[in-house]
């Protein structure tokens, strides 16, 4: 019974969104702020120096959440933009919409620590490696699903045509990854043999996991939060957003929810 | 593991690249974060000045 | 459906060539851009040969770009694509349709052309076959993608740096393998492991591809 009364579709009206965040951002921000300043002691204070790198590798500590969470970031907008196209959950186009700056923040600042962490171990900041290449074209498709949705006039049919543009996009990720990738082992000659990462010793890879937990929290505690602020410019009509700023934030959900709550047909009968 | 203040700011001659890595990503999420804070209340305060406006003009479905 | 489909291929190329202006525009922007590059980097044939297989395929590539704002502009314009989505043709046949006709009277004259452009350059004998077989396979995958980004950019102002940042990034992987093949045939090793992943793009993107332009134009035109 309580699963019927609670299904996720409860969190996709709007109004149980903004109760949801409500609760759910502290605790996210919380647990990245102890995640990273447990990671940050460990990786400066504990992980010891790499043998061959010195300590120009403890931008790794960053370098790899960064790059991980740009591209999981990627996905996870398309499986957005999959339920958006699909169910016509406009909730799940403001998650989509709101992942995509910090997903790109998050593939520009693997490239920064990547190009960082390059120099002192390389000896130059950029090479065409695999990796790095295909980072930088995942960044134009950020860019591309950004531009493209302001430049529909249209809210809906922007969300919807950038929603597709992350779906083709996210199916095209691996195949440019492995493109790359053979690309640069045919011309391997020509470029510098990239080590990988070095190998780890224990606390090291405590560091890069409670900081890939502390970009973790943060990634979802701010995409959430920004959401939450589409779904109020979005909602300003409605006779929940009214009673909220009258009454200020309640805690409570509506647990009579329904698909329509979510797709925003029956939003009409809200309006005063 | 570090000789003093120092030699952690120096980080064995790699002072440049760590801090500068460590110190933009820093620098970003926190103008991240400011920015959409900015954002935040820029909507809440929109949202304060429309109850009014319609709770002062009386006049239900005027809106569209 | 297969008549209807033949009939709007035969419309479409008949459309284009008749208006011949957009076909002398790609091709010359074709040769203008292969053109580019001895002019930039210097006459020195060893250099020259070195970027042939890049160069004709970066130009190919372009060309295909500044090709599509065409593709469903028109029959967008004046209503026409609208009328085809209303009646009951299936909606990725239609498109699957029109992008070949785009790709027979756009891209086909550059797959032609391009043993001469490549001669220029430096590539010589078999290289030119490899050349010509890769564009073959390779542009109607770019023909292909780049219709996703047509169909979706259809009533956006502006378009053109937009077109680009949102379709370049999928050619890439059929410029990597495409440029790829000619550089193997240059260095003595068999380019068919590349001709054959080619075709491997070709035979995926052609049936699911127009799904995905379809689903574009309902977008659009909503």
């Amino acid at each position: 019974m309580v699963f019927r009364r609670i299904p996720w579709l409860t969190f996709a009206a709007p109004r149980n969104f903004h109760v949801l965040v409500q609760v759910l951002v502290p605790w996210l921000v919380g647990g990245a702020v102890v995640l990273a300043v447990a990671g940050l002691y460990t990786s400066f204070f504990v992980a010891p120096p790499d043998y061959q790198q010195g300590n120009s590798y403890r931008i790794l500590f960053i370098h790899v959440p960064a790059a991980w969470m740009g591209m999981f970031i990627y996905l996870l907008m398309a499986v957005y933009g999959v339920i958006h196209l699909v169910w016509r959950i406009r909730l799940a186009d403001m998650m989509a919409r709101s992942l995509a700056p910090t997903g790109a923040l998050m593939t520009f600042m693997a490239l920064w620590t990547g190009a960082l962490w390059g120099a002192p171990t390389w000896g130059t900041y950029w090479v065409w490696d695999a990796r790095l290449t295909s980072t930088l074209v995942l960044l134009f498709l950020y860019l591309g699903y950004m531009a493209l949705r302001t430049a529909v006039d249209d809210r809906e049919n922007g969300a919807r045509a950038a929603s597709l543009l992350a779906l083709v996009g996210a199916i095209n990720v691996p195949i440019i990854y492995f493109s790359v990738e053979w690309w640069h082992t045919l011309h391997q000659g020509m470029s510098v043999t990239l080590t990988s990462a070095p190998t780890m010793a224990p606390s090291m890879f405590t560091a890069l996991l409670l900081m890939t937990g502390a970009c973790w929290l943060y990634c979802a505690a701010i995409a959430l939060r920004r959401a939450q602020v589409e779904v109020l410019e979005r909602e300003a009509e409605t006779q929940w957003v009214r009673d909220l700023i009258r009454d200020g934030d309640s805690r409570t959900w509506d647990r009579n929810a329904t698909v329509a709550d979510a797709r925003g047909t029956i939003r009409e009968e809200g309006r005063s | 593991m570090w000789d003093g203040v120092g030699d952690f700011i120096a980080m064995g001659g790699h002072g440049p690249y760590v801090w500068g890595s460590y110190g933009l990503f820093a620098a970003l999420l926190l103008a991240e974060m400011l920015l959409l804070r900015r954002r935040r209340r820029r909507t809440r305060a929109m949202l304060v000045r429309r109850l009014r406006r319609t709770a002062s003009a009386q006049s239900p479905g005027e809106m569209t | 459906m297969w008549r209807s489909l033949w009939t709007l291929v035969r419309r479409d190329v008949s459309l284009i060539v008749m208006r011949r202006q957009d076909i002398l525009t790609v091709v010359a922007f074709f040769i203008i851009v292969t053109t580019l590059f001895p002019l930039a980097v210097g006459p020195e044939p060893e250099i020259l040969r070195a970027l042939a297989p890049g160069g004709v395929w970066v130009a190919a590539a372009l060309a295909s770009l500044i090709s599509l704002d065409r593709l469903f502009a028109d029959d967008w314009r004046d209503g026409t694509l609208e009328q085809i989505v209303l009646s009951h043709q299936p909606l990725p046949m239609v498109a699957l349709g029109k992008i070949a006709a785009h790709w027979l009277s756009l891209g086909l004259p550059l797959v032609i052309l391009s043993p001469l452009l490549g001669y220029s350059l430096g590539l010589r004998g078999f290289e030119l076959v490899v050349l010509m077989g890769s564009l073959a396979l390779g542009t109607p995958v770019l023909s292909l993608l780049g219709a996703t980004g047509a169909a979706l950019m259809l009533g956006v102002r502006a378009g053109g740096a937009l077109m680009a940042l949102l379709v370049l990034p999928l050619y890439i992987p059929v410029l990597i393998i495409g440029s790829g093949a000619v550089s193997e045939a240059m260095h003595q090793a068999g380019p068919y492991a590349h001709l054959s992943l080619l075709g491997a793009m070709l035979a995926i993107a052609l049936p699911l591809v127009p799904l995905a332009v379809a689903g574009a134009l309902r977008i659009s035109l909503d």
